[in-house]
């Protein structure tokens, strides 16, 4: 499979690092800097080409003729959607753009059926999606959704006083009365895939697989509270910061922004009637204790300065009990602000990058293999992948205990014709199934492969 | 630096060693040769420090550029160190420096020996000479990345810094797709090289063996009198084959494709050719009293053109008796070498034709001092980063040279076999003139010339750099 990258920036960059290490992909970049192609030819399995990726005689010597897949994330919407169109004309590939612009957000469905592009990513709507996703389940740290929104991965971190520090895995479900299932641990930089025996700790966190029901249920017998928040506080006003407002007022939800600039203020006020905007300096403690911090069920962060975010987030998180998110632009320092306390950080360049490799695997795995949906969990170590299970599977009828599978693979969900199965050993797959797997081991296109 | 991966590295090279010398131990059964033994051992030997080796499991897999450099020069020299085991253990070369002369000179391909008869070799013996000719061409760490995925993912630099010229780029995306291709349109060539030798009536064992010689542009022969022997027909394949394996792969890459017009462009393989045609009929011309009608002169000159320029090392005949002239064309040739990304050494026609682009930018510059100019290859811009490295390199490659010659000096040969027996060693050719000429050998040099020689070998094939970051104390702090 190949694929052609257009633009090195910080996604294309991840992007060309994520896809560049599987087997089957190959990668050719575009950028207009010599230096920053050659950083990525040195750095990963890839080619490179110096040239402006809109031109057609830069895309075909990056190969659009043999391209199976272009993707345009350069900094300029233009360029981007100028690309894919003539890539369209020069070969017959698939073309992804990262489209940004708030004017054209209410295009995107123009884009898709009269330009002919396979996906339109806004990296600003995209983590607005996601940090509204996280408000409304405030106590997990990250959210992934399988089965058509029937199953759900849910990751949170074991707090001090937690029932389930130092329980053992395989006794969660009969001592809380619970439906759930432990899919992986995450202590420090290793990940596991624990079987009966593991024993968790606190500090650890837990992926959990369960019915959103089931989800919500477990997390009120562990304590931690599970309503969705009823308001929000945002700082900064952002497109990012409207998006979320948006989605989060149609939900019902009170927002409240606080932004420095009159003027944006002002056209926010246009574009939100329903939002309270606040036109002062929200680094500032007294205006933020003023608009009632301590009292938040949530706060988010979304200045366009990282460091801003995250001594806000932490002075906010000192202060009140609700739900802190922060946005933060650099991913090179994800490790050092996971070792923070904070609740959940949004990074909308790694988000866009992540959306943008489904979309390619999936892509490649339409060609010979069954995977439904595919989500990056664990810090990116492990996979979940949903499959569809056909009448001559070799995993179908036989009871889990008497598979032979591979290490570090997990059966951690079936769906049966709407029906979450949270698997025990004794149930079996059936033909028609959904089964979500999730495992360390990269690389797994069909059921088979997690067969030993 | 991470030690344990570039041991972790060096391991592996020395496994894939033991699995070379498999090999010559098969042909040595063929020839019912007591010399199996030799190779046998040899192999276990090889076999258990490699095991040993790689037992280092590295905590990381990320290779770095001076790691990559490192490991590549370390698994050089390990493998000729080990390499020259089978010389010394069936007592053809006793003398271990001897044999480990021997050895570099085959894994770097220059063909340079210290034997003053090779015709009393075990077959098995004179296989394995040319065999290291055949896999030093293409490189060691060339074929191993082609085998497994070795580091994180990437080996690009290991590929770089084994793969000859000042820029090196891939085929396609995938490093181990690259070295599989390269490897792949390799071993077509030498089979049928070898096809046609067989058919201008060669016994297998002198059509493989020369077929090896050629395709690694090393020049190991198993007669005394190398090539001299043999009908024009094997004469003149011979000299086709090695301009073949003296052009760019990346050439016939786009040939594979079909992309023709592309191939053509390459301004490298223009001046290549060109060099060939005008040395050959320069030579010719002034050689043409020396031989019967002016079809040989032709024929030897072109042989000799080739055999120099791919610094393959080759002979039809003495040269060292031609006319000054033709002598001094030849030493030119010499420091020429072939196309970047061919097995040949030297120091690349590309490289030469960008410092000569340089020298005409800059009398332009004097000329208009306001003017800006920016040098081109193949209709592109070269790059900064690439003038600079190319004349980094040719500063350093011509102190090397210096220095050689000064410590090659100590034994009292005279001028010209001392400055052409460097130039032979470090531009992987092999034969020089006068006591170095194609049929004499570097026998009579002392120990310590024939280490500066090994230096020499290896500095030529690996492109200086990645021999001198051994020295540099900068590679070795943690």
């Amino acid at each position: 499979m190949n694929t052609i990258i257009i633009g090195c920036g910080k996604v294309g960059q991840k992007l060309a690092e994520k896809l560049s290490q599987e087997e089957n992909q190959n990668i050719t970049v575009v950028d207009l800097r010599y230096n920053v192609v050659q950083d990525i030819i040195n750095q990963y399995d890839a080619m490179g080409v110096v040239g402006n990726g809109a031109s057609f005689e830069v895309l075909l010597e990056a190969g659009i003729e043999t391209a199976d897949i272009l993707i345009a994330v350069t900094g300029s919407d233009e360029v981007n959607l100028l690309t894919c169109l003539i890539a369209k004309k020069a070969g017959n590939c698939q073309t992804i753009a990262r489209v940004r612009k708030p004017e054209y957000s209410r295009e995107l469905h123009l884009f898709k059926e009269d330009l002919g592009l396979a996906m339109v990513i806004n990296p600003e709507l995209t983590a607005a999606n996601e940090i509204a996703r996280s408000l409304r389940f405030p106590s997990a740290i990250q959210i992934d959704t399988f089965a058509k929104g029937k199953v759900e991965i849910l990751k949170f971190k074991v707090t001090d006083n937690s029932v389930l520090d130092n329980m053992q895995v395989s006794k969660i479900n009969s001592k809380l009365n619970t439906d759930i299932l432990v899919c992986g641990v995450e202590r420090g930089d290793q990940v596991f895939i624990p079987d009966g025996n593991f024993v968790i700790e606190k500090g650890d966190l837990v992926s959990i697989v369960a019915a959103p029901l089931n989800g919500s249920e477990f997390f009120r017998k562990i304590g931690v509270k599970t309503n969705r928040v009823k308001d929000t506080i945002i700082v900064g006003g952002g497109a990012t910061s409207y998006y979320l407002a948006d989605k989060l007022i149609h939900r019902g939800i009170k927002v409240k922004i606080i932004e420095k600039d009159e003027h944006r203020c002002e056209e926010l006020c246009q574009m939100l009637p329903k939002a309270t905007i606040i036109n002062a300096d929200g680094t500032e403690n007294a205006v933020l204790l003023e608009e009632g911090l301590e009292n938040a069920e949530s706060f988010v962060t979304l200045t366009g300065i990282d460091e801003e975010n995250i001594m806000l987030s932490l002075f906010a998180k000192s202060r009140m009990n609700g739900k802190v998110i922060a946005k933060v632009n650099r991913v090179s320092y994800d490790d050092v602000i996971a070792s923070l306390d904070l609740d959940t950080v949004i990074y909308p360049k790694d988000i866009t990058a992540e959306y943008i490799v489904r979309f390619v695997r999936a892509k490649q795995n339409t060609i010979d293999c069954n995977i439904e949906t595919m989500h990056l969990i664990l810090d990116d170590k492990a996979e979940a992948l949903e499959f569809s299970i056909n009448e001559n599977s070799p995993v179908s009828g036989i009871p889990l205990v008497d598979l032979s599978l591979k290490s570090n693979v997990l059966i951690a969900c079936i769906s049966r014709q709407g029906r979450v199965i949270i698997p025990r050993g004794n149930d079996a797959i059936r033909p028609g199934d959904a089964v979500i797997v999730v495992t360390t081991n990269k690389g797994f296109k069909d059921i088979n492969d997690i067969l030993q | 630096m991470n030690y344990r991966l570039v041991i972790n590295v060096l391991g592996l090279a020395l496994i894939l060693e033991a699995a070379f010398m498999i090999l010559p131990a098969i042909c040595a059964v063929c020839f019912a040769e007591t010399e199996v033994w030799a190779f046998v051992i040899c192999s276990l030997i090889c076999l258990a420090a490699g095991l040993l080796l790689k037992c280092i499991a590295p905590k990381h897999r990320r290779l770095y550029a001076k790691e990559g450099l490192a490991a590549v020069s370390l698994s050089w020299i390990f493998m000729s160190i080990f390499g020259a085991f089978p010389f010394v253990i069936s007592g053809a070369i006793p003398n271990f420096i001897d044999a480990f002369f021997e050895t570099v000179s085959g894994f770097t391909t220059t063909g340079a020996t210290i034997l003053t008869d090779v015709e009393v070799l075990p077959k098995s013996i004179a296989f394995w000479r040319s065999f290291t000719h055949w896999i030093g061409g293409m490189g060691v760490l060339v074929f191993l990345v082609s085998l497994l995925r070795l580091s994180g993912g990437n080996n690009l630099y290991l590929l770089k810094a084994e793969s000859t010229g000042p820029s090196v780029g891939k085929l396609v995306p995938k490093v181990q797709s690259t070295a599989k291709i390269l490897y792949a349109i390799y071993t077509f060539l030498t089979v049928l090289q070898t096809v046609l030798l067989l058919a201008g009536g060669m016994s297998f064992f002198e059509a493989i063996t020369t077929a090896m010689g050629t395709a690694g542009t090393g020049g190991f022969g198993i007669k005394n009198d190398s090539l001299a022997g043999y009908s024009s027909y094997i004469q003149n394949v011979v000299t086709v084959f090695m301009l073949i394996f003296g052009v760019d792969f990346s050439v016939y890459y786009l040939l594979l494709l079909r992309k023709f017009s592309a191939a053509v462009r390459s301004e490298e393989l223009r001046w290549y050719l060109g060099i060939v045609v005008v040395s050959t009929v320069l030579i010719c011309l002034n050689i043409t009293d020396m031989f019967d009608n002016a079809f040989q002169a032709f024929k030897h000159s072109a042989f000799q053109v080739a055999s120099i320029i791919t610094t393959t090392g080759f002979a039809t005949t003495d040269f060292d008796l031609w006319p000054q002239f033709s002598k001094t064309i030849l030493v030119v040739l010499m420091f020429v070498g072939a196309c970047a990304g061919s097995t040949g050494g030297g120091m690349k026609v590309s490289r030469i034709l960008i410092a000569f682009k340089t020298i005409v930018k800059e009398l332009k510059i004097t000329a208009h001092p306001k003017s800006t100019h920016k040098i081109t290859m193949n209709g592109r811009i070269v790059e900064h980063e690439t003038i600079r490295s190319i004349n980094v390199y040719m500063i350093a490659y011509f102190a090397i040279f210096g220095l050689s010659l000064l410590v090659v000096s100590l034994d009292n040969f005279n001028f010209t076999s001392n400055f052409t027996a460097v130039a032979a060693t470090i531009n992987n050719i092999g034969p020089g003139l006068d006591a170095v000429g194609p049929v004499q050998n570097f026998s009579q040099y002392s120990m310590l010339s024939k280490l500066v020689f090994t230096f020499n070998m290896l500095v030529g094939r690996l492109e200086v750099f990645p021999m001198l970051i051994l020295f540099s104390p900068y590679t070795w702090k943690k």
